[in-house]
C-alpha cells in the first residue's frame, strides 16, 4: 500500500466517498432505466403501442407520440 | 427542402433515443479510459505539493467536482431557456435529467473540500463566501428537484422549474468571483485565471485529465438520465391511453 503521509485517512476518505456516490448514481440510473424499459416492454406485449409504431406497422410513417 | 439544425433533428425523441443509444457506449468507454489514466497520473506520477504534501491528491477529484457542479447548473439554465423561449421538446427532459447529477457533483465538491480543509486549514467548514455560495448551489439543486416533484402536472412543473433554474443561475458568477470579491479562506483561482495557471505542470496535467474524464462521464450520465426520462413519459402516456381505452370500452358495453 502506498504511503500517503500523515493525512492518508483524509485522502482515502475523499476518494472512497467520491467513488461510492458516483457508483450509487450510476447504479440508480441504470436500475431506473431497466425498470422503465421492462414496463414499456410489458405494455407492448399486451398490444399497447405508440401511434408511430402502429403507423409503421400499417405501412405508413409517423412522428413519435411522446 | 429545408435543412434541419442538429437541435431540430434531436427534437424528435425517437431519433434522440437512436442517436444517444449509439453514442453512449463509446462515450462511456472513453470517459472510463481517461479517468483511469488520470487516476494513474494522480497516484503514481504526480509529486506531492511542496506545501500541502500528498493531500494535493484530493484536488484531482475536488476541483473537477466543483467545475461540474457549476457546469451542471449552467446546463439546467440553458435547457430552461430552451424550454421557455424555444419550447424545444427535449429541453425540459434535459433540465430534469441534469438536476440529480449536478446535485451529486455539488455534494462531492462540498465533502471532498471539507476533507481537504481539515488537514490544511484546521477545520472542516468555514462560512466563507466560496464555501457558502457552493452550499447555496446545492440547496438550489435540491429546490429544483423538490419543486418539480411537488407538482403533478408535467408541463406546469417544467415551466415553473425552468423559471427557478434561470433565476438561480445568478449563483454561478457569485461562486466564480467569490474568492476575488471577498476575503476568503478558500484559495483564489489557480487554473482558470489571467496569465495562465499557477500550478506546476506535473500537478496540472492529472487535474486536467481528471476534469476531462469526469466531464465526459457527466455527459454520459446525462444521456442515460434523459433516455430514462423519455421512457418515463412514454410509459405515462401509454398507461393513460390504455386506461382511457378501457373506460371507453366499458362505456360502450354498458350502452349496448
Amino acid at each position: 500500500m502506498m504511503d500517503l503521509g500523515p493525512h492518508a485517512g483524509f485522502i482515502w476518505a475523499s476518494y472512497g466517498i467520491f467513488a461510492f456516490v458516483l457508483a450509487a448514481l450510476v447504479a440508480w440510473l441504470l436500475a431506473d432505466g431497466h425498470r422503465l424499459q421492462r414496463s414499456l416492454d410489458d405494455l407492448e406485449a399486451r398490444g399497447v403501442t405508440r401511434r408511430s409504431k402502429r403507423g409503421a406497422a400499417a405501412g405508413s410513417t409517423g412522428s413519435d407520440g411522446t | 427542402m429545408q435543412t434541419q439544425t442538429l437541435t431540430q433533428k434531436l427534437a424528435n425523441p425517437t431519433r434522440f433515443m437512436t442517436l444517444s443509444g449509439t453514442i453512449l457506449p463509446w462515450l462511456s468507454a472513453v470517459a472510463g479510459a481517461i479517468i483511469a489514466y488520470a487516476m494513474y497520473l494522480a497516484f503514481f506520477v504526480a509529486p506531492p505539493d511542496y506545501q500541502q504534501g500528498e493531500t494535493v491528491k484530493i484536488m484531482f477529484i475536488h476541483v473537477p467536482s466543483a467545475w461540474l457542479a457549476m457546469m451542471g447548473y449552467g446546463l439546467i439554465a440553458a435547457s430552461s431557456f430552451g424550454l421557455l423561449v424555444f419550447r424545444h421538446p427535449l429541453a425540459d427532459v434535459s433540465a430534469k435529467a441534469a438536476a440529480p447529477i449536478g446535485a451529486a457533483f455539488t455534494l462531492l465538491a462540498l465533502v471532498t473540500g471539507s476533507l481537504w480543509g481539515k488537514p490544511m486549514w484546521g477545520t472542516y467548514w468555514v462560512w466563507d463566501a466560496r464555501l457558502t455560495s457552493v452550499l447555496i448551489l446545492f440547496f438550489l439543486y435540491i429546490g429544483l428537484i423538490a419543486l418539480r416533484s411537488s407538482i403533478e402536472e408535467e408541463q406546469l412543473a417544467g415551466k415553473l422549474t425552468a423559471v427557478l433554474g434561470l433565476v438561480g443561475v445568478a449563483i454561478l458568477p457569485i461562486i466564480k468571483f467569490s474568492v476575488d470579491w471577498w476575503n476568503t479562506l478558500h484559495q483564489p483561482a489557480s487554473v482558470a485565471k489571467l496569465g495562465g495557471p499557477s500550478i506546476h505542470p506535473d500537478i496540472l496535467s492529472p487535474l486536467l485529465w481528471s476534469a476531462a474524464g469526469f466531464t465526459l462521464l457527466f455527459f454520459a450520465l446525462h444521456l442515460v438520465a434523459m433516455r430514462n426520462e423519455i421512457r418515463r413519459r412514454r410509459l405515462k402516456a401509454l398507461t393513460m391511453a390504455e386506461v382511457e381505452r378501457a373506460h371507453s370500452g366499458t362505456a360502450a358495453a354498458v350502452a349496448e
